[in-house]
């Protein structure tokens, strides 16, 4: 990736103007185009670098519910329960890590309740215990590295 | 790098009284905002009502935190941060808090939050977001956090992902 491409990110990562003209005001900044702005910012999605360009919500704001869940599976059966877990559509990602506890996967639903009755589901079809545990406190969602 | 250590508080998300103005709004930006000159103006038509009425209520989004973060979201692998730690430390309850908030104020810390003990399957009640450009990066990083916080004395692991499967933004009806 080249420089400017890193600029846009890394300027844009820290917010976008809420006025009439905001992409004019961002490229005015970085010394460019409006077009080339605009041209870069739907190359970075199209390539998938971005995988938004907007707003990130408060999930639990809105009345929808996070949790992250742990499953201890035995290496032999890891494929065919991640199969069944990613079939899932509440099933926002699912990680394997080198743990005893190698499933980790977060749910995302509208409500708060839904997360329990997905996870019975899930455990009733695996046939294994699923550990759930949701955020109790925030301390700090950043998701901002510089490039 | 911020290196500075310095707290800020914690907020506990409650869900935020919404008109159906701003569903329509949040639902209709949800996937991004439109790439063209006048992006507000043209959400604005779409919304039957006035640009300045779309910008206002963008504002008072971000302000209720609604919205937590507007601009780009980045897919942290595609730019060259390949490897990521989910690190969980058991901490006493009476010092999580103030542990955690001294470990959300760095860089490399994406994620920072307290989830409940599975005892006496599961002793770690913070969890923490890593990430760095390979492995040696993150255990780099996780000592100088674990030096910073003073958090020596601290039991905790350090869980690399070796696989993903799936990365979604939720969907919001």
């Amino acid at each position: 990736m080249d420089t400017l491409n890193r600029k846009i990110i890394n300027l844009l990562q820290a917010g976008f103007p809420l006025s009439e003209e905001p992409y004019l005001e961002v490229a005015r900044h970085l010394g460019i185009e409006e077009q080339e702005l605009l041209d870069r910012l739907s190359n970075l999605l199209d390539e998938k670098i971005l995988s938004r360009f907007g707003p990130m919500y408060d999930a639990q704001k809105l009345g929808g519910a996070f949790s992250l869940v742990a499953v201890r599976v035995p290496e032999d059966d890891f494929d065919k329960v991640s199969e069944i877990v990613n079939s899932y559509p509440e099933v926002a990602h699912n990680y394997k890590r080198d743990h005893d506890y190698n499933m980790w996967y977060v749910l995302a639903t509208d409500s708060p309740e839904k997360i329990d009755e997905v996870n019975s589901d899930i455990e009733k079809k695996i046939g294994m215990k699923v550990f759930n545990m949701p955020k109790l406190e925030e301390y700090y969602i950043g998701l901002r590295l510089p490039v | 790098m911020d290196m500075k250590v310095k707290y800020r508080l914690p907020s506990l998300p409650q869900q935020a009284v919404l008109d159906e103005q701003d569903q329509a709004l949040i639902t209709l930006i949800q996937t991004g905002l439109p790439l063209t000159p006048t992006p507000y103006a043209d959400l604005a038509k779409q919304l039957n009502i006035d640009e300045k009425e779309v910008i206002q209520r963008i504002q008072d989004l971000n302000e209720t935190k609604v919205i937590k973060r507007f601009g780009v979201v980045v897919r942290h692998h595609e730019l060259g941060y390949r490897a990521n730690a989910m690190t969980v430390w058991d901490i006493p309850d009476e010092t999580v808090s103030e542990l955690g908030l001294c470990m959300g104020q760095f860089d490399f810390v994406t994620l920072c939050y307290r989830r409940p003990r599975r005892l006496p399957d599961w002793p770690y009640n913070l969890f923490t977001m890593i990430h760095g450009k390979d492995r040696d990066d993150v255990l780099a990083n996780i000592q100088l956090l674990a030096k910073r916080c003073d958090l020596d004395e601290i039991e905790h692991k350090v869980l690399f992902s070796t696989r993903r499967f799936k990365q979604r933004g939720a969907i919001y009806r």
